[in-house]
């Protein structure tokens, strides 16, 4: 619970209840429509993913109606050349995209963290060695690493999740870097050292809870990225072969585009909303904790 | 050229050597990380014994591997990557067969998106909040969202299924034996479809940073000291703002030379386009991995080169940039 203190002479009467409040950068994200819509995106495909067995059950890689009947009652979203419900696979590859996009940013965020954190921290040398090796980790061409990466160990889930996690983090390490490297001069930096606040400390306590919604975001944009990347991987057949994921649906689409225009259309509708829904929260985190950005009004 | 100038573009030009090592380095550890014998990875399978015996003594598969990364390295700057596979060829040819469509693809794509993005920006840029704006605006958030391999889907359903103005596939009608000027509208009908697919990111991308830009531009003390002496509002747009504004575009062209690779072997699949993509995917396919170690092997280089230069003309560009 948040503890509001009430300044200014106002005080609450004896037995009323504060208001419930919520933290101010909330407030200001929920008053952005655009985030606010986001928001309700990513909610709906969430609800989506988590109840798509109650939803349509049984297995979404198994066939049971008529192939490629156009969307109906009993099909909502039609089924493809080998009789299965388009709908099934719209919500159960919602769960790969999800998991796929959210472990890549914890993991790539981690990396991130570290490195920039020394980079940041230390400066020198070994700012110096991080930057290089941080360049050529973001210069190295992602999508065609990831290809030959299937192609030789194969595409399963985790495959795909390490990599991109191993691959996504420079943006996060820069961000930080620079953060840390502007924050290190300020007062509150300065007297923390100053009383003789140990590395570590200052680090999780002072540094980091300011460097925080940058990263955040940073970490939202990259759930969008990486969803992009799996998508791509699977339509070219690399993906995962024991899930159901958009991008194989729209790869199975590919053959059958001038037949049946459903097979394409819903799953791509999916991969769509889920990534323009994942970057709206992100520009709303962004305005809404970014301190220069605050009180200017929207752009 | 200033001696500042000199010493930072040798200082680049450095640093993108040892990037460029790094690459190879990536490679080659792949290679050896791979399942199976690295020989196969390194030759290919195109040779008989006397063959795979030269090969192994040329990259030394004996010996110790710091000694096989020097042999690696040293085959690889002198263009040789082996045979692949499926074609029974050197690795390079098969590649630079397939480039120039690719090439075409992408720079079409690049130079209308580029004109039309900083276009775009501009124009909204000066109506900021109008019908146009906003929908300019949901435009690029589509954009950003948007997977190039749906996006040609939904062109081929739309521009060629539905409405029958374009070819669904293939860079020429191959029942036709055009020639001349035909032949050159025939080409272009095949690529409208491709070249938008692709451009469609990059066209959001550029839009968005010159809107951003111009903004910021039009409201600094020297935009409105030109308003104030009597200038036409269009000529500080285009001959005050905007050569600032655009700086950041020349980063964005050159710096996402990687995702335009991308989004071609993408794009190229839906299209059946006969470039790199094509046979990247043919690669995968037949696991031809001598061919797809080639194929990245480019790519980097590419973006590499790509990024030194988009650096250096950065700071050619706008004496402000301190070259540290």
């Amino acid at each position: 619970m948040r503890h509001v203190l009430t300044r200014g002479g106002a005080s609450f009467a004896e037995g009323a209840r504060a208001p419930a409040r919520l933290p101010r950068w909330s407030v200001r994200f929920l008053e952005q429509p655009t985030a606010t819509a986001g928001l309700a995106l990513v909610l709906t495909i969430t609800l989506g993913a988590l109840f798509a067995s109650r939803l349509v059950p049984g297995d979404p890689l198994v066939g049971d109606g008529p192939a490629l009947q156009s969307p109906s009652r009993t099909h909502w979203l039609g089924t493809d050349e080998l009789g299965r419900d388009v709908l099934a696979g719209v919500l159960h590859g919602a769960r790969v995209s999800l998991f796929v996009g959210i472990a890549v940013a914890v993991i790539s965020t981690a990396c991130g963290i570290v490195v920039g954190g020394l980079a940041g921290l230390f400066g020198g040398w070994v700012d110096d060695g991080m930057m290089r090796f941080t360049e050529l980790v973001q210069l190295l061409p992602r999508f065609f690493l990831a290809i030959i990466i299937a192609s030789m160990f194969g595409g399963s889930l985790l495959n795909i999740v390490l990599l991109l996690g191993l691959t996504f983090w420079p943006s996060t390490a820069r961000l930080l870097r620079a953060q840390l490297l502007s924050l290190r001069e300020r007062e509150f930096v300065v007297a923390a050292r100053a009383i003789g606040v140990s590395a570590p400390r200052l680090l999780t306590r002072h540094l980091l809870p300011n460097a925080l919604p940058a990263i955040v975001v940073n970490a939202s944009l990259q759930v969008g990225g990486a969803i992009l990347v799996e998508a791509g991987l699977s339509f070219l057949g690399l993906g995962d072969k024991s899930y159901v994921s958009w991008g194989s649906m729209l790869n199975n689409a590919q053959p059958f585009i001038q037949l049946a225009w459903w097979m394409s259309v819903f799953p791509g509708l999916a991969l769509l909303l889920t990534v323009v829904g994942v970057n709206l929260v992100a520009d709303g985190v962004n305005e809404a904790t970014n301190p220069r950005l605050a009180g200017s009004g929207r752009r | 050229m200033s001696p500042h100038l000199t010493r930072y573009v040798l200082r680049r030009l450095l640093q993108a050597v040892f990037l460029l090592l790094g690459v190879v380095v990536v490679n080659f550890s792949l290679i050896h990380l791979a399942p199976g014998d690295p020989i196969t990875l390194l030759a290919g399978d195109g040779g008989d014994a006397a063959y795979f015996a030269a090969m192994r003594a040329k990259y030394g598969l004996d010996r110790p591997i710091v000694v096989q990364l020097a042999l690696y390295l040293r085959g690889a700057f002198q263009g040789e990557f082996g045979y692949s596979f499926a074609y029974g060829r050197p690795v390079s040819d098969v590649i630079l067969a397939r480039l120039p469509p690719t090439l075409l693809l992408m720079g079409v794509s690049l130079a209308l998106s580029t004109v039309a993005g900083v276009w775009l920006g501009l124009v909204t840029a000066r109506r900021a909040r109008s019908a146009l704006d906003r929908s300019v605006l949901v435009g690029t958030l589509i954009g950003y969202g948007m997977p190039a391999f749906w996006a040609g889907q939904l062109l081929v359903l739309l521009f060629s299924v539905r409405l029958g103005w374009f070819p669904v596939q293939g860079m020429e009608d191959a029942r036709q034996d055009y020639r001349g000027l035909a032949r050159l509208v025939d080409l272009l009908r095949h690529l409208a479809l491709p070249v938008a697919t692709l451009s469609l990111l990059h066209l959001a991308l550029i839009t968005r940073l010159t809107r951003t830009g111009m903004r910021e531009e039009l409201s600094k003390d020297y935009a409105r000291t030109a308003h104030a002496k009597g200038l036409p509002a269009g000529r500080v747009a285009t001959r005050h703002a905007l050569r600032n504004a655009v700086l950041p575009v020349v980063t964005v062209v050159g710096g996402d030379v990687g995702t335009l690779f991308t989004g071609a072997v993408l794009t190229e699949i839906i299209f059946a386009w006969p470039g790199l993509g094509r046979l990247l995917y043919d690669a995968t396919l037949n696991r031809d991995y001598p061919l797809l170690m080639g194929i990245f092997l480019l790519v980097g280089t590419c973006v590499i080169v790509a990024n030194i230069v988009t650096d250096v003309v950065y700071a050619w560009l706008d004496p402000r940039v301190r070259y540290s």
